[in-house]
């Protein structure tokens, strides 16, 4: 379940070409405040440090070009399905606005035909397909597109056996396009299987925010789990749970570091070192299958 | 007997008085009187047919969560000559949220299960109102692996409002118990049916119901998100519920003609609620046609048709001539 999300998430690019309405300060992002702590900053020194606040070590949201940037070694992603685009297959309209409309301005605003990027790329020369889920368009969330995309990634890396690393921002199923978009995590949670039976690794690297539909299908499958630091992460968010339950939560609950104190994953890595941890991990599978062959 | 208690059925409601009104009389109803109850139990029986041979989406909802809807312990018992409860999942609890077990169904062994919300309020405690926790998903996972190691045929029946949102669903891991069984039963290597004889509520429902064949009483019904909660994302009011459930094509008819189901099983007049056992009856009848197809599938056979069923899933939803460049 998802709609635009947060409305402080910030979209401000690595080199200041995509500033940001809610951060940028001053012409040219000179100058941006931390998102969480509201500390002043030279936009250069935000850039430099991949978007993370110096002050209180908050993880900024990421553009899917961003994160490709970070993770992949320059100049190797080679995007797959980038057409693909929604034929808004149910129609849907709220009082205010179509779904179609809706599709149309964020193609228009955030230069991308949908949620996700994928593509085949190399990782410290080892190569991989990359997934990558922007949470700017439409809060991340999956419906046939981005359904569709994942999966066609899946059975690349599982045909090419060459290892899927996944990074997950999304406010779950989408609901403008109703069960299409449910089934979407029984479709990629089905590709999943047959890429385990055929032994291809399958890292999860977990963003914020990530909720309900992705949480609870591919999200969660991995076999390496990794999770940024303070990100949310859950089934039901903790804002909903307090709502539902008519309860107040510890100030942790749905974070990175609850669901690594609740065995849910695997590790919490700060942005400078995610690269350096998935080639060490990915090092790890290449050796392996050479001692096989 | 009949009674109708829901919003719509107002009209119902007034003409079951008069004819109850009449029937007290019994044998002092006199040659006028008879004429009338008759006109009024053949005009009820119209009327019936009518409201309820073209129900909007939200009054789907209200028949869907009809409280005396017949639940899963109500289709065991009415379909199986036998049935032994399997409980627990081996980690952590039972959770009453689901029920299951080993089921004689037309003489055949299947296993058997799906979400129990209850009856009365000590029963709706018990089963947390129907929403599963972690345990029940993993009870069930426990029990497909049962089925798949001796080759029984598996039956699961959702109505759920959607699975549990507390704090100890988060802390024992809901998304991950939800995903284990999407990915498990999507390879699980003997057949899979799901009936969905109430709510399908979303992820919850989900976690029991990947399926070679997903079949659906009349008014039940199966979404992405319960129409309150799209309501008050997306129009910003969950009043706006009757418009956000038209909206995500929830009904049987809207997903069958979306070809997302297989299957539309009729109810009784009046909904399944109104007599139970013709409604086991035609589940029964429908589960076993479905069964012999798909037992004379072999499993690879099987297995490649499941994943086939899922991978076409939201295709005819992209834009055609990118996914023609695509191939």
């Amino acid at each position: 379940m998802s709609d635009d999300g947060k409305q402080d998430a910030t979209s401000v690019g690595f080199n200041g070409a995509q500033p940001g309405a809610a951060m940028r300060l001053l012409p040219d992002n000179l100058a941006v405040k931390c998102p969480k702590c509201r500390e002043l900053l030279l936009g250069k020194d935000w850039e430099r440090n991949l978007k993370v606040c110096p002050r209180c070590g908050h993880h900024a949201q990421l553009t899917a070009d961003e994160r490709i940037k970070l993770l992949a070694d320059e100049d190797t992603f080679t995007e797959l399905a980038g057409a693909l685009t929604s034929n808004d297959p149910l129609k849907f309209v709220t009082q205010s606005q179509t779904y179609r409309a809706k599709l149309d301005g964020l193609v228009e605003s955030t230069h991308l035909n949908e949620a996700v990027k994928v593509g085949t790329a190399l990782l410290d020369g080892l190569p991989l397909v990359l997934v990558i889920m922007d949470f700017r368009f439409l809060g991340g969330s999956m419906g046939a597109v981005v359904g569709e995309k994942i999966t066609h990634a899946m059975e690349i890396a599982t045909q090419r056996h060459i290892p899927l690393l996944i990074s997950t921002a999304s406010g779950g199923a989408r609901m403008q396009e109703g069960v299409i978009a449910l089934m979407q995590m029984a479709k990629t949670s089905a590709a999943l299987a047959r890429m385990a039976e055929a032994g291809v690794p399958y890292l999860v690297l977990l963003t914020d925010p990530t909720t309900g539909g992705v949480t609870a299908s591919f999200a969660m499958l991995g076999d390496v789990t990794i999770a940024e630091p303070g990100a949310l992460v859950a089934f039901t968010g903790p804002r909903v749970i307090e709502q539902s339950m008519h309860v107040k939560l510890p100030k942790d609950v749905g974070y990175a570091e609850f669901l690594l104190a609740h065995g849910m994953i695997d590790g919490i890595v700060h942005r400078r070192a995610l690269k350096a941890t998935f080639a060490r991990l990915l090092h790890f599978y290449a050796a392996a299958d050479a001692a096989v062959q | 007997m009949m009674s109708f208690d829901l919003d719509f059925e107002r009209p119902l409601a007034d003409l079951d008085k008069r004819i109850q009104a009449l029937q007290r009389k019994g044998a002092k109803l006199k040659g006028d009187d008879r004429v009338r109850l008759n006109e009024y139990q053949q005009e009820l029986n119209t009327r019936l047919r009518e409201i309820y041979g073209k129900l909007t989406p939200w009054q789907c909802v209200q028949v869907a969560r009809h409280p005396r809807r017949p639940y899963t312990s109500d289709y065991i018992e009415l379909m199986c000559a036998d049935f032994f409860e399997l409980r627990g999942d081996r980690r952590y609890g039972d959770d009453r949220a689901i029920l299951g077990g080993l089921a004689s169904l037309d003489g055949q062994t299947v296993m058997i299960l799906g979400n129990q919300k209850g009856r009365d309020t000590k029963e709706r405690m018990e089963c947390n109102f129907g929403m599963s926790h972690p345990e029940g998903y993993r009870k069930a996972l426990r029990l497909f692996g049962h089925a798949e190691r001796f080759h029984l045929p598996v039956v699961t029946l959702v109505d759920i409002p959607g699975a549990s949102p507390g704090l100890e669903d988060e802390q024992r891991g809901i998304a991950q118990a939800i995903a284990e069984n999407l990915m498990v039963m999507s390879a699980l290597r003997t057949p899979i049916i799901t009936v969905v004889i109430g709510e399908g509520g979303s992820g919850g429902a989900l976690g029991i119901s990947v399926a070679d064949r997903i079949l659906m009483l009349e008014h039940s019904i199966y979404t992405v998100a319960s129409p309150e909660a799209a309501a008050a994302i997306m129009w910003r009011d969950s009043a706006h519920a009757p418009d956000a459930a038209e909206a995500m094509k929830i009904t049987a008819k809207e997903l069958k003609h979306l070809g997302l189901i297989e299957d539309i099983i009729p109810e009784p007049p009046g909904g399944a609620h109104q007599n139970k056992a013709e409604a086991a009856a035609a589940v029964k009848s429908v589960i076993l046609e479905h069964l012999a197809e798909l037992r004379g599938l072999s499993t690879e056979d099987l297995l490649e048709r499941r994943y086939r069923r899922y991978r076409a899933i939201g295709l005819n939803a992209i834009n055609g001539s990118a996914i023609e460049a695509m191939r």
